[in-house]
């Protein structure tokens, strides 16, 4: 494989060698990552692509592994993460959850009628966008058997919710019709704690957690989202399958 | 003076470009780790070590997840680029550890280690080098892996349960990052030791009067 040359004549070997060093300047565009004028969209186009890769990989029945009761983390040792309060104050006993955009029937919904709806236990890994993980027990209503409910368009692109303490996200359809994906109510056998985000979350084992929304209070169907989420707006990846 | 051509521009494109990412998902690695820097559970959080500000890179957790997120397909790329290159060319010959070269490695320990005796260099690699490259590439492979899982362990869930799951790959993308940095960490001192000639190498791919030549 070896070329042997005789470089005796240095000048001639000089210009080849500065030919073969030129060659290498297609590597300079990767030099456009140290100017922050053309950074910024670049690493945005870079997160988009990721997300887009990951949609991709996304498989609509494939279901995120599920753990015995005793490969828990106790109840306690389950981090609560928020982003301004632990209590947004809900009353509880007037919360309804409003519906709206594409749905046949939207309005306010109460939790009685959410609970009606067949109740899915699962023991899930959650996992936050920092690094650490605990895998918790959840329960609620299948977010597609709700979406039924309210007579909602599958073909609708995104739900977006919002939430009591002004935290808000958004969710793409098929990891919305997930069949793990819970309108969750309880965790842990038990009603949702305030710190949990009573009295309904999200809980969607295909997502990172900031997700995971909390105290939510209104849910809309729709094609477009107003904001991407909390945490996405500010430069996280918008869509995070895992 | 004969000189040889011991780099394509193939190898030297991709070795060039590799450095900037591995750079750079190495920076970002470390500030994505600043988050979390613990293998335990949250609660109770015992941190592992301080990685100073200075050498993360993105400067919050956000910015380094675009960083990351975008050099990993350029890693990725990069390295599908070279093995390819190195396959259908046939020049993978050159980095590769073959059998036969296991029982040259010793000596070449032996003498950069404990001064012993230089063995005779008959090809562009010694068998130590070679053993060197192979575990690079093979790291490189392997950090691809962990980081997928890391990234979506539900899809991968299959990849992530040869792991030990999501929390151990978090742990065996660490030891890669480790080993890695030895890696370079030693290339880096035998390029310092190896002088000019050889590095200009790595730049015009030709090394003037090779000691493997006659």
């Amino acid at each position: 494989m070896l070329e042997i040359t005789d470089s005796s004549k240095s000048t001639a070997s000089k210009s080849f060698s500065r030919r073969e060093l030129l060659k290498l300047s297609p590597l300079l565009v990767v030099g456009a990552f140290a100017i922050p004028r053309v950074r910024d969209p670049l690493l945005r186009a870079g997160v988009s692509f990721t997300d887009w890769a990951s949609t991709k990989w996304f498989r609509r029945n494939h279901l995120a592994p599920t753990f015995a009761d005793n490969d828990l983390t106790p109840l306690d040792k389950f981090y609560v993460n928020t982003y301004d309060v632990d209590d947004p104050d809900v009353d509880l006993e007037k919360w309804t959850l409003t519906v709206s955009g594409d749905v046949e029937r939207p309005g306010g919904y109460t939790l009685a009628q959410i609970q009606g709806l067949p109740k899915i236990e699962q023991n899930t890994r959650h996992i936050c966008v920092e690094g650490w993980d605990v895998i918790g027990r959840f329960g609620g209503t299948r977010i597609s058997d709700f979406l039924k409910y309210v007579g909602a368009n599958p073909n609708a692109k995104f739900l977006y919710v919002e939430c009591a303490d002004d935290y808000y996200e958004s969710l793409d359809m098929a990891s919305a019709l997930h069949p793990q994906s819970l309108l969750c109510y309880e965790m842990y056998d038990q009603p949702l704690t305030r710190e949990h985000g009573a009295p309904l979350r999200l809980r969607v084992p295909t997502k990172i957690g900031y997700k995971q929304a909390k105290y939510l209070t209104s849910l809309r169907v729709t094609d477009v989202v107003p904001r991407k989420g909390y945490w996405e707006d500010q430069g996280y990846p918008a869509y995070y399958g895992l | 003076m004969p000189s040889t051509y011991e780099h394509s521009w193939a190898v030297r494109f991709c070795h060039w470009l590799n450095t900037v990412s591995l750079f750079v998902m190495i920076g970002s690695g470390l500030q994505i780790f600043r988050a979390f820097p613990s293998f335990g559970p949250k609660i109770p959080q015992r941190d592992l070590l301080h990685v100073p500000k200075s050498l993360a890179l993105g400067g919050w957790l956000g910015g380094a997840l675009q960083w990351h997120m975008t050099f990993a397909w350029i890693y990725v790329a990069t390295g599908v680029f070279y093995v390819a290159y190195q396959i259908f060319s046939g020049n993978y010959r050159q980095p590769l550890i073959a059998r036969r070269d296991l029982a040259g490695v010793w000596p070449m320990i032996r003498h950069y280690f404990f001064f012993g005796r230089k063995p005779a260099q008959t090809e562009v690699y010694n068998p130590l080098q070679k053993m060197a490259y192979t575990s690079a590439i093979a790291l490189g492979l392997l950090s691809v892996l962990t980081g997928i899982v890391l990234f979506n362990p539900v899809q991968f869930s299959l990849l992530a349960s040869l792991m030990g799951g999501f929390h151990w790959a978090r742990v065996w993308h660490f030891c890669v990052l480790c080993a890695l940095l030895l890696f370079v960490l030693g290339h880096l001192i035998m390029v310092i030791l190896h002088g000019w000639n050889n590095f200009t190498s790595m730049l015009t791919g030709w090394k003037r009067n090779p000691e493997y030549l006659p």
